[in-house]
């Protein structure tokens, strides 16, 4: 029997679904979540089956909701925030960095906040400066959160899971772009541990680092190396933090030559981090320095032509890795 | 979570037992002198150079925490504030262990990791004091939120100064606690003072006001009265628990001290003659000691016996604070993550 393939949403709906099935616990706070399914259709059914006192929809206050989701995870709730846009993740973040984050540390370990805040990453959606941001840097940089990037339905679905059983705070991006990806989507009830990257390319020559959106530009761009004789590995992190810190360097030190992709602002970003990891942990086995590419650091322009030169495409990591590796 | 309390009202609500009128009150005082006396240790411990950093005296606003915790049952919960030492006594904490936390002992409530202005206590249902101003109106909040949905029947009771009238935040939830008719009270203790600015420089309309929009009960107390505050507190608990909906009350109250420790010359912003006028006019304990006097409940000897008790108490919490050990450096990078 060929295997089942999903959507990255269907994946990211049925992980919502099944552990809203195993925990009653489980429910989800957010804009039009309930009949609309959010603007994107991730959502869509799940009142249906859960009702609307487990799919909650709220006015339009990201503040408010997600200190309402901390209180709840505090006192016995499983909640899921949903941010529709990933732009509008300023709004929580007193809440999500005063409050969710420090929690357990400033309780000595008494209170607990078992959430998730599912939001949005990604540009070229023609959406403008204040629709398109890539903003896991800002949560990656604050103890107490974990920050998951999946790139792939199976993915999302495995890493939803274990989002939601985690015992803390936990910030999900999804790429808006990504949402009509298909790939194959085991019915079963598995999890992919939070922490563990993925080779999701084997290759020799160099390796390409890559998180959500970029793990598909860096796949499209090691199959055009490849053709250049050029062989390619391409890691995606999947969570930058806990960061699988061995993974990237045993790749750096197997290839010498490594580019960090991720669609964030490429100043002071998750770029620039996993390039000091690897520099750190394999500079003695690198043939040249790490290269970062990222968003560039402008506001992300509304013009097509404009847009579309903000962010690396497989044609721009082509060029970098041709380089990196000699062959001009 | 198995609750406990040193609250014996509390002990006896759970058991469906009323206390007598007398030893309701009697024990209401003896909770109010706690934290006078709690705080005068504190400001001590400031002088001597005892204590890391700074701390905000609740000494004046003493009768809204009690009053209010009073009403409560062990097992609800609070969310404090960044003055916030009255409210967790008065919810059921031990000064021994709160002393600690506030010397960053590993004995304290929060192995000294938070301090002052981060006290919680899960057996007493504290959610945790707050250092951001309106920090926590979204935790309690959503402790209403889960206490609806788990059904469990408890309520959040959400201390505020009016400072944090000034936090969007606060009428982002309030609108949700309303439209979900969450069982959450809004207290907002009306020291009469933003840090160091008087709050009608800074609050436009009423205070009440801005509850009302929302079309939640509202009700406004002498926070120096706590026999009103309780009598109050407590119509609007019974409310919230039965599902009826969240509340807010204003209590007019009065901060004695600077808005912390190193706030000792405060002319520039408040007479010396206004602070006094409060402590000799409207001192809660003072009114509640009047009254339980004229009730014959108890007299003058006895209510003085009571403050001597309270002393030799705090000094034995104060001292065990000192004697505990702090945390091991080990302990650094222990419970950022669950």
């Amino acid at each position: 029997m060929p295997e089942r393939e999903l959507t990255f949403a269907q994946a990211v709906r049925e992980a919502l679904a099944e552990e809203m099935r195993r925990d009653s616990r489980v429910c989800i706070l957010g804009e039009d979540v309930a009949e609309a399914g959010t603007p994107f259709k991730v959502l869509s059914g799940l009142v249906e089956e859960f009702g609307a006192k487990r799919v909650v929809d709220t006015p339009i206050s990201e503040a408010g909701f997600t200190g309402v989701a901390v209180g709840a995870a505090m006192t016995g709730m499983r909640p899921v925030v949903d941010i529709m846009f990933g732009d509008f993740i300023t709004l929580t973040m007193d809440q999500m960095v005063n409050q969710a984050a420090k929690v357990h540390y400033m309780s000595g370990g008494h209170w607990k906040v078992p959430m998730v805040m599912r939001t949005t990453l990604g540009a070229t959606r023609r959406s403008a400066a204040q629709h398109s941001q890539s903003l896991q840097a800002w949560f990656s940089h604050v103890p107490g959160l974990k920050v998951v990037l999946p790139s792939t339905p199976y993915d999302a679905k495995g890493l939803l899971k274990s989002a939601i059983r985690d015992e803390n705070p936990v910030v999900f991006f999804e790429d808006k772009m990504m949402y009509k990806l298909k790939g194959p989507v085991p019915e079963d009830d598995y999890t992919i541990p939070l922490g563990v990257a993925d080779v999701k390319r084997e290759g020799d020559d160099i390796t390409l680092v890559a998180t959500s959106s970029m793990v598909q530009v860096a796949l499209g761009a090691a199959e055009l190396l490849e053709k250049e004789g050029i062989s390619t590995e391409v890691v995606d992190p999947r969570t930058t933090w806990p960061l699988d810190e061995k993974t990237l360097i045993d790749s750096a030190k197997k290839t010498s030559r490594v580019i960090v992709l991720d669609e964030g602002y490429g100043r002071y970003g998750v770029t620039a981090e996993l390039a000091a990891v690897i520099a750190e942990g394999a500079f003695y086995d690198l043939d040249a320095p790490v290269k970062r590419m990222g968003a560039m650091h402008v506001p992300i322009p509304f013009s097509p032509p404009l847009e579309d030169a903000t962010v690396p495409t497989e044609q721009t990591v082509l060029e970098a890795a041709r380089s990196m590796c000699g062959n001009q | 979570m198995n609750p406990v309390t040193s609250n014996p009202e509390a002990r006896e609500s759970a058991a469906g037992k009323p206390a007598t009128e007398k030893d309701r009150w009697l024990h209401a005082y003896r909770q109010m002198v706690s934290i006078r006396l709690f705080e005068e240790q504190v400001n001590d411990l400031y002088t001597r150079a005892l204590m890391p950093g700074l701390a905000h005296l609740y000494s004046g606003e003493e009768a809204v925490a009690v009053g209010i915790c009073e009403a409560l049952r062990v097992d609800d919960y609070i969310t404090s504030t960044h003055r916030g030492h009255g409210h967790c006594l008065a919810k059921g904490a031990s000064p021994d262990r709160m002393f600690a936390e506030l010397l960053g002992k590993e004995t304290g409530y929060c192995r000294g990791k938070g301090g002052s202005m981060h006290i919680a206590d899960p057996a007493t249902g504290n959610l945790g004091a707050n250092a951001i101003v309106g920090g926590s109106v979204g935790i309690a909040t959503g402790a209403a939120f889960a206490a609806k949905n788990l059904g469990n029947d408890r309520v959040a009771v959400c201390f505020f100064g009016e400072g944090a009238l000034g936090q969007g935040s606060l009428y982002e939830v309030m609108n949700l606690a309303q439209l979900w008719k969450l069982p959450v009270i809004y207290v907002c203790e009306n020291n009469q003072y933003n840090e160091y600015t008087h709050f009608q420089e800074t609050t436009a309309g009423t205070i009440l006001g801005r509850a009302h929009a929302f079309g939640i009960e509202t009700d406004i107390v002498d926070g120096q009265d706590v026999r009103a505050v309780n009598k109050i507190a407590g119509g609007l608990i019974k409310r919230a628990r039965s599902g009826v909906g969240p509340a807010f009350l204003q209590c007019d109250t009065y901060r004695y001290s600077g808005h912390h420790v190193g706030d000792i010359n405060r002319e520039y912003y408040r007479s010396k003659q206004e602070e006094q006028a409060w402590k000799s006019d409207r001192d809660p304990i003072k009114v509640l000691g009047s009254w339980l006097i004229e009730q014959r409940h108890s007299d003058a000897a006895s209510l003085e016996e009571i403050w001597y008790e309270v002393r030799k108490e705090m000094e034995s919490a104060v001292k065990f604070a000192i004697e505990a050990p702090y945390p091991k450096v080990e302990e650094v990078d222990q419970h950022v993550y669950a």
